[in-house]
Formats: C-alpha cells, structure tokens, sequence
C-alpha cells in the first residue's frame, strides 16, 4: 500500500510541476539565482544518484563490477558516444566483470 | 531524422531497463506501468524504485524524484514562450515536458516546426517508453536476477548519462564533485533516500561560495 501511495504522489506531484511551469506568467521562475539554482540541483542530485547506486550496497560502501560498468560508461559519454551506447557499455561492461569473476 | 531514430531506441532500451529495475525493486506490474504511465519523467522513475527497492523511507524516496521533476518546471517555461499553445491543450501538452521534447523543441528554428518536433517527440516517446516499460517489468521474471545481467548497472549509467549533458562550466563540476562526496558520506549513517537529498545541498552551497568570491574586488 505505501509503494502505491509513493507512486501516486510521485506521478502527481511530478506532472503538477511540469504543469506549473507552463501556466506560471514569466518572471516568477526567470530571476536569475532562481535560474542557477534550478540548473545546479539536477547536477547535484544526477551526481549524487550515480554514486550511490554505483557504490551503494545496503548501507555499505563496496567496489563492484557495476564500477567497471560506470567506467566504460564515462569512456563512452568522453568519446561522444550516443545515449544508447553509453548504458548499454555499462550493461555489458558489469555482466562481462561479473561472469568472470563471480 | 536519424536524431529522432537513435533517441527512440535510447529511450526503448532505458524503458526496458526501467522495466526490469522496477520489478527487480519488488514494484508489480500494475506499478511500474503506472510510473511510466503517469509520472513519465524518467530520472525520476529509477530515483524512486531505485530508493524503494534499497528499503528506503517512502517519503525519502518520493522527495528525492520530486526535487529532480522540479527541472520540467523550467523546461516548460521556456517551451510555453516558444509554444504559445491554447488553453485547452496545455494540460495535455504539460505531460510530456521532459528532457528530450524539450531539447527537440529549442532546437527549432521556428515555432510551427517547434510545434511539430515537440509533439513527434513526445508521442514517440510516450509509446516506446510505456511499451518498453511494460516488456521490460514482463521480462523480468524471465530474466531471473536483474544483476546477472549487469542491468542493475542501466540506472546509475542513465543518471551519468543526463549529467554529462549537464556539465558545462566550473560550477556545474564543483557542484557534481560535492554532491558525490556528500552522497557518499551520509550513505552509511542515514537512511536510503536520506543521502541523495543532503546531497543536493551542494547546488546552494556552491552558489553561495561561487558568489562570494565574484563578489570580492
């Protein structure tokens, strides 16, 4: 019952922003620092969603074979690699470590 | 047009990984179309299975893909100027504000074309996500264990992902760099979910130090 509670408040606090931007008058959202800051948090958030469930186990810290596969995923994004490629060197990178050592 | 193609398959193979994720998270069927259904923002998606299948407080979880939704608002404001769409098909057309149809949309010389490209873009979109989602969460029972796959790899990778297109100056660095070290240091002692919101702390504290320096003759 809470998993179903958490994803109706998600879909509808989710679509109740999407929607807010498109109806608020201009101004409100366009102060810069309001700007900056609605630019930084994704970054931060991103940052942070990558690196726990790279290294997340529980509540430990561990090096797996999901650290090979974000590697190859980060070689892929420097090489300009599309969207497709990038996850899937990650998938295949992590199943590949992963049949190998385990 | 070949853009379009390599995006919608993108997009079909996160689907299938969202599918497989969420029920690997111990989400149903029912749910993980839901999500994809209704929420259709999918950083925020794995965000929240990805907290509820670590065991982290519901609330947590459901913050974290809040905040990270909180990005379409913008997007919408700069599509409602380019758009200028009717009344009645703004609430419509609110759904499918995301990454992508916003990035199409802006990249348009003008607005008929910008018109076109958002709605392309987001019925493609809406379709295979929602239809990989569903073969994906089906999938998964087949497939076993999501790891042995090395599909649990597919989140953290779709994050990375959208994060590099997000990194374009010092303080878009400083700010990811931060957020990594907070993520990390909370993660043992607070509870899942808990992390990542600390985490995002680093947007305004970077803004505030940044500002303080600039400030300085």
């Amino acid at each position: 019952m809470t998993v179903w509670i958490a994803v109706a408040v998600t879909a509808l606090g989710c679509y109740a922003v999407k929607l807010l931007g498109l109806s608020v008058p201009a101004g409100l959202l366009e102060r810069p620092l309001v700007r900056r800051l609605a630019a930084l948090v994704p970054v931060a958030m991103l940052a942070a969603l990558t690196a726990i469930q790279t290294f997340g186990s529980g509540r430990d810290l561990v090096v797996d074979a999901r650290a090979a596969g974000l590697a190859a995923a980060a070689v892929a994004l420097l090489l300009r690699a599309p969207f497709l490629v990038v996850v899937g060197a990650a998938i295949v990178v992590t199943a590949a470590v992963r049949a190998l050592t385990g | 047009m070949r853009d379009a193609l390599g995006v919608g398959v993108a997009v079909g193979l996160s689907g299938f990984a969202f599918g497989v994720t969420s029920a690997g998270a111990g989400l149903s069927l029912a749910q993980t179309c839901v999500l994809s259904l209704f929420v259709f923002t999918g950083a925020s998606q794995f965000a929240l299975v990805g907290a509820l299948g670590a065991g982290g407080n519901p609330a947590a979880a459901v913050a974290g893909a809040l905040f990270l939704g909180v990005r379409n608002a913008f997007y919408g404001l700069r599509l409602s100027h380019l758009l200028r769409l009717p009344g009645p098909v703004r609430p419509l057309a609110a759904h499918w504000i995301i990454d992508e149809t916003s990035a199409v949309a802006m990249a348009q010389p003008d607005r008929a074309s910008a018109r076109l490209g958002f709605t392309v873009t987001g019925v493609t979109l809406y379709t295979l996500w929602n239809l990989t989602t569903l073969l994906g969460a089906l999938g998964a029972e087949a497939l076993g264990d999501p790891s042995a796959w090395g599909l649990d790899a597919a989140g953290p990778a779709v994050f990375l992902a959208l994060l590099g297109s997000m990194l374009k100056g010092r303080q878009e660095t400083l700010v990811a760099v931060l957020a990594v070290v907070l993520a990390l240091a909370c993660l043992p002692l607070l509870p899942a979910g808990v992390p990542v919101l600390v985490a995002a702390l680093a947007a305004p504290i970077v803004l505030i130090v940044t500002r303080r320096k600039e400030a300085r003759p």
